[in-house]
């Protein structure tokens, strides 16, 4: 019973992260929130890319001075850094978004900046 | 801003390890834990050190744009020219014609539990090596121009 | 010769991705030397493209094996009888896509370089065209889950990029904040999607995962998590809200460049309903056929319907664009409604999705000469108001040509392309449901109203004293008006010629997902 909710811990958790990430988005006005928010989405994605690699009794896939042959195959940890790299590229430019409109509009409240309707 | 006289000498002291960590994560990357874009990422910190512990007029004396951007432009046709030079090899798009072969990156590995040599796997130290440059490149102009962004409102 | 071309899906994505990141470098040597760049890149690009498509067209799907030591091996020997590296997989509706995007971004990038020969920043600016290029032919070639994703998000990046590229004006910066958000959500769901295909089936090869799904509740889960982003970013009502802000905030090259890039999204859906899941036995057609349906004529009505009453001509023209994604939609959501009927798929079902397809590539050509003549408009007068523009017929006659033929296809005249692909669908979709082709023919009679107006407003009328300086538009840009234009009546004229060489091989690829798995793993 312990060890399969210990299993199930991470999902549970990439469920909580999700809920909070869809929270910020929605219901938050700053948008530097909203940014924070995605950046919380990327993470729960990365966590459950990385949980659903796990195998039990398995080790990292390094050869260097490995002490039994039964290793992972890293995929979704390679799936995980490219998600990672993405990630950084996102942020950054949305964050320079956001610093372009604070000069211009003087603000990062989403209900001030919305000079296109619909 | 410019901080204090102990934030500065740490972070100049700091600066150099940061780079020669981060070129011993890219260049290991095939063998342990690491690769290119986390030993860049390890280097452009080290550049984030000096960013936060100085003014930015200082900063782009040793820092160039210009530079930087350059790393990251060459950097990328390195790897994309690698991943040519396997297709000019005989091979497929990024074909691994080094590892194994003997030369550059070309010794062959054993089988199961060794303790990791250096000069195997070809290609792929040489792609992580691209990636190093230009992960250095990108994340430190990404800072520099976040950075020019705040110069403004300084007192 | 035969060698490389046997390396052309690697060199389709090797060569823009290359011309990108040797721009800041021949930046340093003058503007001389990046437009020589450019124009050598996107030729290239174009190149690439076409042959590769004329090979697929001429010998059946071409699989790219990359970083193997052949590229033809899909399965290396020693994985187990599983492909384990990224493979690229074109078949013949995947060279319809890079045909799409290959002639658009030649015709774009051409028209771009007079056009944005008053910007600065035009380093940055054919970098992320080049990326967004790349990013868009990646898409449509490859046979990855992940690639696929990785592609995805270059091309939402590089456009989101490209769309806040005048910087100066606050209203194009949330144009691209907004297209970021909404793209990067949508990928973060489409990755989450992935992730949960390749805990339960270890693979991310499509068509490995396709002949592993079992269609349990996760695979629903991941259908949804993969299927609604993707019709987000076709625009797709009712969610479609981020098409026109993008469309109008955007440089007009770019937002041509935007409708190729969303109906990559598109050919996403296509291959993930069809292919993915496309098992004829096990998956409930009906359903997925009439969502499609219902979402192309919901597409199509909400979109030219909320186009009539706009004053700025580039938001007009994005409310059009998410009613002709309609059409598509309908097209093809008809053939999947009546997948598992062989009669009434041999009957009018394959017509339908010819017509979807046909409109796909009809599309991206009129809308994108549209987007481009209103470019050149508010490249010589600085407004995209209808209500002060007026009189430029005389000034501006090419323009004028150029755009007439633009709005006579796209409102579905004959003999313009239109006009062939909305034929297909009416008489298709008509044996379907006659309310459906109904609906889909006033919509045709709304957007010629429309554009009539538009053509009246923009065009017509003594000239005006505010534009008495106005002159026709550079030579680059009238070249690059005139590659599409001079596709939209090609394809108009002889449109059997096209069905019977392009379309009809792209629709039977669409359907025959036994033949594209058998092309990765050999066999059935």
């Amino acid at each position: 019973m312990i060890t399969r909710l210990l299993l199930a811990m991470p999902f549970l958790t990439v469920a909580v992260l999700l809920l909070l990430a869809l929270g910020a988005l929605l219901f938050k006005r700053n948008l530097i929130k909203m940014l924070m928010g995605l950046s919380l989405m990327e993470s729960a994605v990365n966590l459950f890319l990385v949980a659903i690699g796990y195998r039990q009794d398995g080790i990292a896939p390094i050869f260097t001075n490995a002490p039994q042959t039964l290793m992972v195959l890293p995929t979704v940890q390679a799936l995980t850094l490219t998600a990672i790299v993405i990630g950084v590229a996102t942020s950054a430019m949305m964050l320079s978004f956001a610093m372009v409109i604070y000069k211009k509009y003087g603000t990062v409240d989403v209900r001030n900046i919305r000079k296109l309707n619909g | 801003m410019n901080m204090t006289k102990i934030v500065r000498t740490t972070a100049d002291l700091f600066y150099p390890f940061c780079l020669v960590f981060g070129l011993y994560v890219v260049l290991h990357g095939h063998l342990t834990p690491g690769g290119g874009f986390q030993g860049g990422a390890v280097m452009a910190t080290g550049a984030a050190l000096l960013l936060v512990s100085r003014r930015y007029a200082d900063i782009i004396q040793s820092l160039r744009q210009n530079t930087m951007k350059l790393c990251e432009a060459v950097g990328l046709l390195m790897f994309i020219t690698a991943g040519l030079a396997g297709l000019f090899a005989g091979g497929a798009f990024l074909h691994n014609r080094l590892a194994g072969a003997g030369g550059l990156f070309g010794e062959p590995v054993a089988f199961g539990a060794n303790p990791g040599v250096l000069n195997t796997a070809g290609l792929i130290p040489l792609l992580n090596i691209a990636v190093g440059i230009e992960v250095l490149g990108g994340l430190t102009v990404i800072l520099l121009y976040m950075l020019s962004g705040l110069k403004e409102s300084e007192p | 010769m035969d060698s490389l071309a046997l390396h052309l899906p690697a060199l389709l994505v090797a060569i823009p991705l290359f011309t990108a990141f040797l721009i800041p470098l021949a930046g340093r040597a003058g503007g001389t030397v990046r437009s020589a760049l450019v124009i050598l890149g996107a030729a290239l690009t174009s190149l690439a493209g076409l042959a590769l498509a004329a090979r697929v067209f001429a010998g059946g799907t071409v699989l790219y094996v990359f970083g193997a030591a052949a590229p033809h091996a899909a399965i290396p020997m020693d994985s187990g009888g599983i492909p384990i590296r990224i493979i690229f997989q074109v078949d013949a509706l995947g060279a319809l896509m890079v045909v799409i995007a290959a002639l658009s971004s030649l015709a774009i990038t051409l028209y771009s370089l007079a056009a944005e020969s008053r910007q600065s920043g035009k380093d940055g600016f054919y970098s992320m065209l080049f990326l967004l290029v790349a990013g868009v032919l990646g898409m449509v070639s490859t046979g990855d889950l992940f690639n696929f994703f990785v592609f995805l998000e270059i091309s939402s990046l590089a456009g989101a990029a490209l769309v806040a590229y005048r910087i100066d004006q606050g209203e194009a910066v949330e144009g691209g904040l907004k297209y970021a958000l909404l793209s990067t959500v949508g990928a973060l769901s489409v990755l989450m999607a992935i992730g949960i295909l390749f805990a339960q089936y270890n693979a991310l090869n499509i068509a490995t995962v396709a002949s592993r799904l079992r269609f349990g509740a996760l695979d629903m889960i991941a259908l949804v998590l993969l299927a609604v982003p993707l019709a987000m970013k076709c625009g797709a009502v009712p969610m479609h809200f981020w098409t026109p802000d993008t469309y109008t905030t955007a440089p007009s090259s770019i937002t041509a460049l935007l409708v190729v890039s969303s109906q990559a999204s598109l050919y996403g859906l296509f291959r993930i309903l069809f292919t993915l899941y496309g098992d004829l036995l096990r998956f409930n057609w009906a359903v997925f056929g009439w969502f499609l349906v219902i979402l192309g004529a919901l597409s199509a009505f909400v979109g030219v319907t909320m186009a009539i009453p706009q004053k700025d001509v580039k938001r007009l023209m994005a409310y059009h664009a998410v009613s002709q994604t309609g059409y598509m939609l309908l097209g093809v959501g008809v053939g999947l409604a009546v997948f598992a009927d062989a009669g009434a798929l041999a009957a009018y079902g394959k017509t339908a999705m010819a017509g979807g397809l046909f409109h796909i590539i009809n599309h991206a050509m009129y809308k994108g000469l549209l987007f481009l003549t209103a470019g050149a408009v508010f490249y010589r007068t600085g407004t995209r108001n209808l209500n002060r523009l007026g009189g430029l017929g005389h000034a501006m006659p090419w323009t004028m040509v150029f755009f007439m033929i633009g709005a006579l296809a796209i409102a579905g005249i004959p003999p313009f392309n239109g006009f062939a692909s909305k034929l297909l669908i009416y008489e298709s979709v008509f044996r379907f449901s006659p309310f459906l082709a109904i609906l889909a023919m006033v919509v045709s009679i709304l957007t010629l109203a429309s554009f009539v107006k538009v053509f009246h407003s923009m065009f017509m009328g003594p000239p005006r004293a505010e534009f008495a300086g106005v002159r026709e538009v550079p030579a680059p840009m009238i070249a690059g008006m005139a590659i599409l234009a001079a596709f939209v009546i090609l394809a108009g004229l002889v449109p059997q010629a096209f069905v019977d060489r392009m379309i009809a091989p792209a629709v039977n690829a669409l359907v025959d997902r036994a033949g594209y798995i058998a092309a990765i793993l050999g066999g059935h």
